[in-house]
């Protein structure tokens, strides 16, 4: 499987998603510029996290209208899986992949530490390897993490089971019914706060993120913990 | 002839406003029980060439492209100067 990690200027977890999909994962993963017009080749398509454009405006509202992301928006229209991770969220939703939208924590702090998750859904191309209402443990990093939609929309999301991860334990953001991560309508669209890229390996103290990727990736993946 | 529009958006009725409400309870612990809401927006003085654009056209246009999210936010503007 061949991987695009879309690039902007101010995207600063794109190495550790590299990292985490070419060396732990050993797949083919390209670093591939928000200047880029073209996405041909690539099999999927992750958004990193980060402070695209400063975060100026709205976090993703400037990234949203870069040459790459018409290219993003067909790949997802065309079915083919798109996961965007914390600042990658963000741009989804503001490039309307994904409903709603995140705002400012309700602390109004910058947080960052281990959180709690449940997985709601295990059915989805990025959780298939994990148990339903699975208790993991993942890394946030965000200021602007709490997820609001609209009444119907969230009902809608429920109804649909496109809640994929939900803050357990804690809310740390003020996200609306806890929420930490969910799936478009049809199934291959991905958008998270936590970071599963920074807990793929025993040595980061956490392996929790990794199966996010070996669940798209199904059985193609041999970490170097397995081979050991 | 240049346009100047300042425009205002805020929170949705609906939407928590954190620091709205970080800045009520200070207001109120600094003596102002009468004080019972403040809200947090932001505004853009954008200044517009009037001769080649409809103005109203162009504000709404760059309101729903960019400067709005309406998932959270609404907006609203007003022409402040010709000149």
């Amino acid at each position: 499987m061949r991987i695009a990690i879309i690039v902007f200027p101010g995207s600063n977890c794109d190495v550790d998603l590299f990292e985490a999909l070419h060396s732990v994962c050993n797949t083919d993963a390209q670093y591939v510029s928000y200047r880029e017009k073209s996405l041909a080749d690539f099999d999927a398509v992750m958004i990193p996290g980060g402070f695209s454009y400063g975060d100026y405006l709205r976090c993703g509202a400037i990234a949203r209208f870069s040459n790459i992301m018409p290219e993003v928006v067909k790949f997802a229209r065309a079915g083919k899986p798109v996961l965007g991770i914390c600042n990658g969220f963000q741009i989804l939703t503001e490039a309307g992949l994904l409903p709603g939208a995140l705002k400012k924590n309700n602390n109004l702090k910058f947080i960052c530490k281990t959180a709690a998750l449940t997985v709601e859904n295990n059915a989805t191309l990025f959780t298939k390897q994990y148990h339903s209402k699975e208790k993991i443990y993942l890394p946030i990093a965000h200021a602007d993490g709490s997820y609001y939609a609209e009444k119907n929309v969230l009902s809608q999301l429920e109804d649909q089971q496109q809640v994929v991860f939900r803050y357990a334990d804690e809310n740390p953001n003020g996200s609306l019914n806890n929420i930490a991560g969910i799936i478009n309508e049809r199934g291959n669209v991905l958008g998270m706060m936590p970071h599963p890229e920074r807990a793929v390996e025993s040595l980061l103290g956490n392996v929790d993120g990794l199966r996010v990727f070996k669940s798209l990736l199904e059985g193609k993946v041999r970490t170097k913990e397995a081979s050991r | 002839m240049a346009v100047k529009a300042r425009i205002f958006v805020t929170y949705k009725e609906s939407v928590f406003d954190p620091q709205g409400q970080t800045i009520t309870d200070a207001v109120q612990s600094l003596g102002h029980p009468e004080v019972k809401k403040v809200n947090v927006g932001k505004f853009f003085d954008v200044l517009l060439d009037s001769t080649t654009t409809d103005v109203a056209e162009t504000i709404n246009e760059i309101s729903e492209q960019l400067l709005v999210n309406f998932n959270l936010e609404t907006y609203r503007y007003e022409l402040l100067e010709e000149g």
